[in-house]
């Protein structure tokens, strides 16, 4: 018989004391048990970055680590993005930009790039590229987000 | 898939973690560090572990030391520890150099130099760089403490020396000196994939002349190895375009390339030469 856990995450900054099975990956314990279903759950192996979250600022894959294994840990997901009706700069960017199409890689690249640019604002254009080349946007919408990343780091630069 | 069902243990520290891996490993027991490489097996199902043992919260295991002739790295020392140097002179700037070629950003900011080691896939850039440099292998069990040269640490695909009740605590690594030269390139089809071939070069600057020459390929055979036969065209010689040119001949040459339905073994043949060229011509500059 598997052991089951009781961990608490702090989510957004908002603690969930849950029981959770080892198995159960971050991102499903984020969507099912915790309720926060902004984070999509694509390949689940590590290859889209449709789950990409925050943890301890850090841009992560949900699908590549257990719920257990981030008790304890501030995780950031698109949810916290937004400051009540005000769009966070990436989000406004995004849309101005028509940086989506069918929204399903949405919540992975606005986390990717927020953790990106929270750590280097100033990004040169081809450390961009790279950076966000580690997730997959099906309806090839890569230049319009490249775009938006662009506008929204300038934007937020000038504060 | 979802992962099979599993026990989770999470020491906080090497000595339980080595206990706990005595317990259990003949039961389907497994160590789990940054698990970039394992969480995925485990989704396909491919592997089920029937216990994981956490490492990642040993705080003794997260930490990158340097000695006066070797820099040593924890279990738990993550790839991006290594995006800004992590020492002075040519090793800091080897790794910063490396590191930028492994996986994505994401997969970074988790998986652990040690666990790549330990994963020991042909195309891993630490595992090329380790065999390259002659790196030291700390491994720990309930019997004890022994060190395993990288050279004999690989033994094919996925497969080291490691014994099941061993944990890999930590990789030493030589310092270079000062005169060291270096070049680093791989090639893989779109970014972020596991390279086709990896060459890394380096050197000595011994009065414009080449010495200490060590030629490390991955992704090529079975396991990282070096090239001896190529080394030794470039000890003892100026920098040149014929002796870069020989030696990656020379390279390409011995080796015994993989294959599989998408790439060819004259094709990796091919970026063996090519690469191990460039990775000379990156070192002059």
């Amino acid at each position: 018989m598997t052991q089951k856990h009781d961990i608490t995450l702090d989510i957004n900054g908002k603690k969930y004391e849950i029981t959770v099975e080892p198995r159960r990956t971050l991102v499903d314990v984020i969507r099912d048990q915790c309720g926060q279903t902004g984070t999509h759950a694509g390949c689940h192996h590590g290859v889209c970055g449709a789950c990409t979250i925050l943890l301890d600022d850090e841009p992560v894959r949900a699908c590549l680590m257990f719920g257990i294994q981030a008790d304890g840990k501030k995780i950031r997901t698109v949810e916290g993005l937004a400051d009540g009706d005000k769009l966070h700069p990436l989000q406004q960017a995004f849309t101005d930009h028509h940086a989506l199409q069918c929204g399903y890689c949405t919540p992975g690249f606005l986390m990717l790039a927020v953790g990106i640019l929270e750590k280097d604002p100033d990004i040169s254009h081809d450390d961009l590229i790279s950076a966000l080349s580690s997730n997959l946007c099906r309806c090839t919408g890569y230049a319009n987000i490249i775009t938006a990343v662009k506008a929204a780091a300038e934007q937020m630069r000038a504060g | 898939m979802k992962p099979a069902s599993f026990n989770y243990h999470a020491p906080s520290s090497i000595d339980e973690a080595v206990r706990l891996l005595s317990q259990y490993s003949d039961a389907e027991g497994r160590i789990i560090a940054g698990g970039q490489s394992l969480v995925p097996t485990m989704a396909f199902r491919l592997a089920r572990p029937a216990h994981l043992i956490d490492i990642s919260g040993i705080s003794a295991l997260d930490k990158i030391t340097q000695e006066e002739d070797r820099l040593i790295i924890g279990a738990g020392v993550r790839h991006s520890a290594f995006h800004k140097p992590v020492c002075d002179g040519p090793l800091g700037a080897l790794l910063t150099e490396v590191v930028q070629h492994i996986a994505h950003l994401p997969i970074r900011t988790r998986g652990t130099f040690c666990g790549a080691l330990a994963h020991a896939d042909p195309a891993s850039e630490w595992c090329a760089l380790a065999v390259t440099l002659d790196a030291t292998l700390v491994a720990k069990s309930a019997d004890g403490e022994r060190q395993i040269p990288a050279s004999s640490f690989f033994e094919t695909v996925m497969t080291t020396t490691l014994v099941e009740n061993e944990l890999l605590t930590e990789a030493q690594l030589p310092m270079l000196p000062n005169n060291s030269r270096f070049g680093f390139e791989e090639f893989s089809r779109r970014a972020g994939d596991y390279a086709l071939t990896m060459a890394l070069v380096v050197w000595e600057d011994e009065g414009g002349k080449i010495s200490n020459a060590r030629i490390g390929l991955g992704g090529v055979e079975d396991r990282p190895r070096r090239i001896i036969e190529a080394e030794e065209i470039l000890n003892g010689n100026i920098p040149s375009d014929d002796v870069f040119r020989a030696a990656a001949e020379a390279a390409a040459s011995v080796v015994d390339p993989m294959e599989d339905h998408a790439t060819s073994a004259g094709y990796r043949r091919d970026l063996v030469k090519a690469l191990t060229r460039r990775a000379m011509e990156k070192a002059v500059k």
